[in-house]
């Protein structure tokens, strides 16, 4: 066994007995993600499903004066409740939070309306509330339907065919397959990997500069018949199995995560099967070096470990960083985004997850290039550990 | 044989080492004496290859160590000051390690770590893991990983620091094998007693200069002091700031 593999397999037996490398890497970062995200669509879940179908309770103050506007919103699964006395009472309930969202109909509707006059209805509720929002809106869907239908008849009693008013017919056609809405959601899975897979070397990545300063160990390590290139490269291959580990724990979290989410009730297929995983964790592999170097790196410059770790934490957000940036720009993969590590790994990601077709170029190219920045990363941990500034 | 002719080293406006230069032979016991903050651990260091001389240069066995370091540490042990363990590597485990590093033969390496347990009479806490052991257990397993490839030239820094009565006797019986086995040892100390009892040679280091070099004996006779004690200080007054 030469250097470097002594190295190695030292790093990963101290590493397997500390308690707390363990825990971070083999369990905090796979499951932080799966979990978090199963609470996320859970929520989402619920919501929908309670949207369409459930009841809503309605104040409504004057239901009497349009009793048949009130038996349209009971057709419409709103039921009309007791409301506050005056629109002022209204006005100061839905500011207190006690109802979400209140209508108030005038004394003079049936007269307006009579008249063909444009009779005022009030939707009183609290914009900056979303769960109010989402019932306002139901209520007002409610209120179009039945204004609707008033046209409808008014146009009807002077001869007048509805459609006439109605020039355009504007239909959304839906193209998204249930695998490419499943992405929306689940592109925030190449977010955790990275995460889990950051986690899974951090460790590692401080003892191999400030743990053995701190402990004293360094100096007695580089004072044996051995080259310090074959320490750091040693100290980051074990760095890298231990990103491997977790990287697959959490793919394999999510794998099972996703087989027990009812996603099938958000019109959601998402193709993350077996293979999928697989190849994404082949994917993934060449980010894992360039984890481990940029980690080495930045902890080889702190003074102590617990400057490492707080530089660490910061540099956890550093790769998911683009991730975050491409999903609210929801930018499509181009060839450029395939230069960026974390950016080409989380757009390929994205269209497996969809079950579209790999651009074999786009593959090819995030894959040497990330490799090529991991490499260039190693070789300058191997030439800071050369400096004496090591020793702190 | 370790050989230091004329190594300065500064840390930023610090001149910790400014003009330093000994012969330490095989088979004799050089300590390096002197007050903290002289010098001492900075010369050690750039002995076992951690630091770079920023002029003059140093040999051990002949091979310089800034231009042959990886040949200059082939040949050395060292024990640097406050030298740490693996905590959740046991005693044994963290000795083989270094034994592998220093490309110790798959044949011999079981033998080797076995002696150098024995020697250093760490056997009953040989399978524990090094974490919470007291300052004398740290010592003596740091020791046996320094010793375990059995080098030619033997470093240690401050060797006696936090050790017992028993551990340090412990120790200065060992450094006395060493010399016995022809080895040339070189350690460095504050407590001028320790020295006088073990060295051949004393070499009185202060403000990162030599202030005197020989046996006790001779440095009595060049100060004119009769008490070694009267003799250090003396030694110290005459270098300049």
């Amino acid at each position: 066994m030469g250097t470097i593999g002594t190295v190695f397999a030292k790093e990963v037996l101290d590493n397997f007995r500390d308690r707390r490398t363990l825990l971070s890497a083999l369990i905090m970062g796979p499951l932080f993600g799966p979990i978090l995200f199963a609470f996320i669509i859970n929520l989402s879940i619920q919501r929908s499903l309670s949207d369409a179908e459930e009841t809503l309770d309605v104040p409504v103050i004057g239901a009497e004066h349009a009793p048949n506007l009130a038996s349209y919103l009971e057709s419409r699964n709103l039921r009309i409740v007791d409301a506050p006395e005056s629109r002022d009472a209204a006005i100061a309930a839905v500011e207190t939070g006690q109802h979400d969202v209140v209508v108030y109909i005038p004394g003079n509707i049936g007269e307006r309306l009579r008249q063909s006059l444009p009779a005022r209805i009030e939707v009183i509720s609290d914009q900056a509330n979303s769960a109010a929002t989402r019932d306002a809106r139901r209520v007002r869907s409610a209120l179009y339907g039945y204004n609707q239908e008033l046209v409808a008849m008014r146009l009807a009693a002077r001869g007048i065919s509805p459609l006439a008013v109605q020039p355009l017919n504007i239909d959304d056609v839906d193209v998204s397959t249930p695998s490419g809405r499943s992405a929306l959601l689940l592109g925030m899975m190449s977010y955790f990997f990275i995460f889990s897979l950051m986690m899974g070397g951090m460790y590692l990545a401080i003892d191999s500069t400030a743990g053995e300063r701190e402990r004293g160990s360094l100096e007695p390590l580089l004072s044996l018949p051995v080259t310090r290139d074959r320490l750091i490269l040693g100290k980051i291959s074990a760095a890298c199995l231990f990103m491997m580990l977790s990287l697959a724990l959490s793919m394999l979290a999510f794998f099972v995560a996703l087989n027990f989410l009812p996603l099938e009730q958000l019109g959601m297929t998402p193709n993350f099967g077996l293979p999928v995983v697989g190849k994404a964790f082949l994917l993934l592999l060449p980010f894992i070096l360039l984890g481990a170097a940029l980690m080495t790196l930045v902890a080889s410059f702190t003074k102590s470990y617990r400057e490492a770790q707080t530089w660490l934490s910061g540099l956890l957000l550093a790769p998911t960083l683009p991730i975050l940036i491409v999903s609210v720009l929801t930018l499509r993969p181009q060839t450029v985004y395939m230069f960026i590590p974390s950016l080409s790994q989380h757009l390929l990601l994205v269209d497996m997850v969809k079950n579209e077709p790999l651009d074999p170029l786009h593959v090819t190219i995030s894959v040497v290039c990330t490799l090529a920045i991991g490499i260039a990363l190693t070789w300058l941990c191997a030439r800071l550990y050369r400096r004496e500034g090591l020793l702190g | 044989m370790i050989r230091v002719d004329d190594i300065h080293k500064s840390f930023g406006k610090v001149r910790a080492v400014r003009g330093l230069g000994f012969t330490a032979p095989d088979g004799k016991i050089t300590g390096l004496l002197g007050p903290n903050g002289a010098g001492k651990s900075t010369t050690l260091r750039v002995l076992y290859t951690v630091l770079r001389p920023d002029s003059g240069s140093a040999t051990i066995d002949g091979h310089d160590v800034v231009t042959d370091s990886l040949a200059a540490r082939r040949c050395t042990g060292a024990l640097p000051h406050g030298a740490g363990l693996y905590p959740h590597l046991t005693a044994r485990e963290n000795i083989v390690y270094f034994a592998k590093l220093c490309g110790l033969p798959k044949s011999e390496l079981n033998g080797r770590v076995d002696r150098i347990i024995e020697q250093l009479d760490i056997g009953d806490i040989a399978h524990r893991r090094t974490k919470g052991f007291s300052q004398g257990e740290r010592t003596r397993v740091a020791l046996a990983r320094a010793l375990v490839h059995d080098p030619q030239n033997v470093i240690l820094d401050e060797p006696s620091n936090g050790l017992d009565v028993m551990a340090t006797r412990a120790l200065r019986e060992l450094i006395l094998q060493l010399k016995a086995a022809g080895r040339c040892v070189l350690f460095s100390s504050h407590v001028m007693q320790e020295v006088a009892a073990l060295c051949d040679d004393i070499v009185i280091v202060a403000n990162g200069r030599i202030a005197a070099v020989g046996t006790a004996n001779e440095i009595r006779e060049r100060t004119g002091c009769e008490d070694l004690e009267d003799a250090f200080v003396a030694a110290l007054k005459g270098v300049p700031d």
